[in-house]
């Protein structure tokens, strides 16, 4: 008799918990981890990653998170994290924390130095940490960047991802003078990041054209 | 087309092989045509007989079912009918003793006024005057014969003058009671008035009577007719059923729609009270807590009705004492207006969440927060949402008037519709157990289709063997034996069975 009333609370409990344990992903919270490229002249095209940023704060809901990092040297730390918010339950709230996230952004684009590499690899392996800690249900990694890598001397960045279900977007891939010469090396980059998230498990979009947005946060 | 090896009988032909293997099925098949074509009559006889048993049990259940349906109708039917004929004589109740408690003392007012013209008509009967007693005494005088006599003509004279002045004085009198009795049949008209009045509003009041047991006569008729079971009935009570069922329908979805304006009222301000991020179950909390915040005004709608004695979901509630009953609506209605209160405050939230979310995106995309729109009209849509906040909780209070009907009627309504399956439910496997008989038989003349030439070989053996046979018979048939005629008889007796058997 005390084994079925056990069984029944436990029932009752789990129904109530949403059908979910502790180490189960909340499918209904988004995890947005956003990478800017910081590198060379890149840093001329952050006014345009501050209307994505913008574009995503108006999108992201109560529980989402959302994280800012910059793409610079040694991108696998997480002092490149420039802002990182998972909203309030209650939406007044998290309308505040979203006018204090974007300032901090305007604040950032207004004062940013350019690195000298591009360490990406580090900045998806940051990423994928972050979130994977977060235990989103829905979980996106947004690169802001022309995709062409720059390690630095001794960094190991020869590393599988991990990406199971990941999905990772290329914004704002501009072309450089070099692709210009021979558009094959653009086409190759993109082709070799698309395949890096899909042998990690991960799905590859690409949104060049900003009037795009609202195929970014998929649901 | 290629044969296996081991079925290759000819190694070197194929063809040969297959037609070997043919010739084999068939004289097979003709060695097993009797047991073959046993077993193919069997099972479609088994086939048939146990679709059309099962065809005649739904039957029977389908009979029952509509015995049952009729009951359930007329017992509804029954019910419905008392509570209108309660209803009447509550009614009648309640105006006799309202406008009929008057008739006393209208009848006394007529009994008074009829008293009074019956006085006042005898005051003006009209009372002839009485002859002056000197008359009888002057006769003598006046018999006296005229003369010339001076004495007696002024004594003449003089009588005449009295006669004249008491003739007068008589005039006067009589004109004075005249006067006197027609001012008593002026009065008397205002009380004729009076009774008439009286009168025609007892005939008034009669006649309200005489509709209302009109009426009443009308629905007892009916429940004579749902009381001796009558198909009339039933079919008047099903036909209405389906209207109710309609009707009723209709108007649950257009509660439904109220239902859902009042949730999208309602649903996103819950999130500031619950949270907007959690879920249960797969929902979210705050639209979890708006529904529930409807389904409670729903269920206060409910207990409202039924202590008003307006529905009759829950007989307990309309058996309770009057005194209860009353406590009863009034919390109902103090949980209605409160949560008609709440609801209003937050589609008050609502509003101030859409400006908050407005300003925010305006700010996000426009990269400046845009303060200087156009407000004053704001308060428009503000005021009508929580208008809509407070109304609705009490619109839908009244579903419980069409849920009544729709709960009753859908009783009749899946019943008809059980009838209906089961029927067609029994007609399909009656006719599925014919099919099966006939491709029982189909299957026997396919199989000796198969087997064609052998029983031609066996036809024609036959045939040769029954020759001298037809001969030796039409020679017999001369002189029949009474034991083959009998024989004979009763093979053609058993024949046509049997063969309506297969």
């Amino acid at each position: 008799m005390r084994a079925l009333i056990f069984s029944f609370i436990a029932v009752i409990g789990f129904s109530l918990s949403g059908c979910s344990n502790g180490d189960a992903p909340n499918k209904h919270q988004r995890g947005i981890y956003m990478l800017i490229d910081t590198s060379g002249t890149y840093t001329k095209e952050l006014k345009k990653a501050q209307q994505i940023i913008n574009y995503t704060l108006s999108q992201l809901e109560s529980g989402d998170s959302f994280v800012v990092a910059s793409i610079d040297t040694a991108s696998f730390s997480e002092k490149d994290i420039i802002a990182k918010i998972t909203f309030d339950d209650r939406p007044s709230k998290a309308n505040q924390q979203k006018r204090a996230f974007q300032q901090k952004i305007a604040t950032y684009v207004k004062g940013v130095k350019s690195s000298k590499y591009t360490d990406i690899t580090g900045g998806i392996l940051q990423a994928t940490e972050y979130l994977n800690e977060k235990n989103s249900g829905m979980k996106t990694i947004m690169i802001f960047s022309d995709l062409k890598e720059e390690i630095k001397k001794g960094y190991v960045r020869d590393i599988p991802f991990s990406l199971d279900r990941y999905n990772v977007v290329a914004l704002n891939v501009t072309k450089l003078r070099s692709d210009n010469v021979d558009p094959r090396k653009y086409m190759d980059r993109l082709k070799d990041w698309k395949q890096k998230v899909e042998v990690g498990g991960g799905t590859w979009d690409v949104i060049n054209d900003l009037e795009r947005l609202d195929k970014l946060i998929k649901e | 087309m290629m044969l296996p090896d081991f079925m290759m009988i000819v190694q070197s032909s194929e063809g040969l092989s297959i037609l070997l293997w043919i010739i084999i099925s068939v004289i097979l098949l003709y060695m097993a045509r009797k047991p073959a074509h046993e077993v193919l009559l069997s099972s479609s006889k088994i086939l048939f007989h146990a679709l059309r048993l099962l065809s005649s049990s739904i039957l029977l259940a389908e009979k029952k079912l509509k015995e049952r349906n009729k009951e359930v109708l007329l017992a509804s039917g029954k019910e419905a009918t008392e509570r209108i004929i309660d209803r009447e004589f509550e009614r009648i109740d309640g105006f006799i003793k309202k406008d009929l408690a008057r008739f006393p003392s209208l009848q006394r007012e007529i009994t008074d006024n009829v008293v009074k013209i019956d006085e006042d008509y005898r005051k003006s009967a009209e009372i002839p005057p009485a002859p002056p007693g000197w008359t009888k005494a002057i006769e003598p005088i006046a018999a006296i014969p005229p003369s010339e006599d001076s004495m007696v003509v002024d004594i003449l004279k003089s009588i005449k003058e009295t006669l004249d002045k008491g003739q007068e004085k008589a005039l006067e009198a009589y004109r004075k009671s005249s006067k006197e009795r027609h001012e008593y049949l002026t009065n008397m008209v205002p009380n004729l008035r009076h009774i008439n009045q009286s009168v025609v509003e007892l005939d008034k009041n009669v006649q309200v009577l005489l509709d209302r047991s009109a009426t009443v006569d009308r629905h007892m008729d009916e429940y004579y007719e749902i009381n001796n079971k009558t198909d009339k009935a039933a079919q008047m009570l099903s036909s209405s059923s389906m209207t109710q069922f309609f009707i009723a329908g209709f108007v649950l979805a257009i509660a439904i729609g109220g239902a859902f304006i009042n949730f999208n009222l309602i649903a996103r301000p819950m999130q500031e009270m619950v949270g907007g991020s959690v879920y249960m179950m797969g929902f979210k909390v705050a639209d979890i807590a708006a529904l529930v915040i409807i389904l409670v005004e729903v269920s206060m709608g409910l207990f409202l009705m039924e202590s008003m004695r307006i529905t009759r979901l829950f007989p307990i509630i309309g058996a309770l004492d009057d005194k209860i009953r009353i406590r009863m609506f009034i919390v109902s209605f103090g949980f209605l207006f409160l949560l008609a209160g709440v609801e209003a405050g937050l589609a008050y939230m609502r509003e101030l969440l859409s400006a908050d979310d407005a300003a925010l995106v305006a700010g996000l995309l426009g990269g400046v927060a845009v303060e200087g729109a156009d407000e004053s009209g704001r308060w428009i849509t503000t005021a009508a949402q929580m208008g809509m906040g407070f109304i609705l909780p009490f619109a839908l209070a009244f579903i419980a008037i069409p849920l009544e009907s729709f709960i009753h009627s859908t009783r009749t309504v899946i019943g008809v519709l059980m009838v209906g399956f089961l029927r067609f439910l029994a007609v399909s496997l009656r006719f599925l157990g014919n099919a099966s008989r006939y491709i029982g038989k189909s299957l026997v003349n396919l199989y000796d289709l198969l087997i064609f030439f052998p029983l031609w070989i066996e036809g024609f053996f036959m045939a040769k063997e029954s020759a001298p046979e037809v001969e030796v018979a039409e020679v017999k048939k001369v002189t029949p034996k009474k034991s083959t005629v009998k024989k004979a008889t009763a093979k053609a007796e058993v024949t046509p069975k049997s063969e309506e058997q297969l």
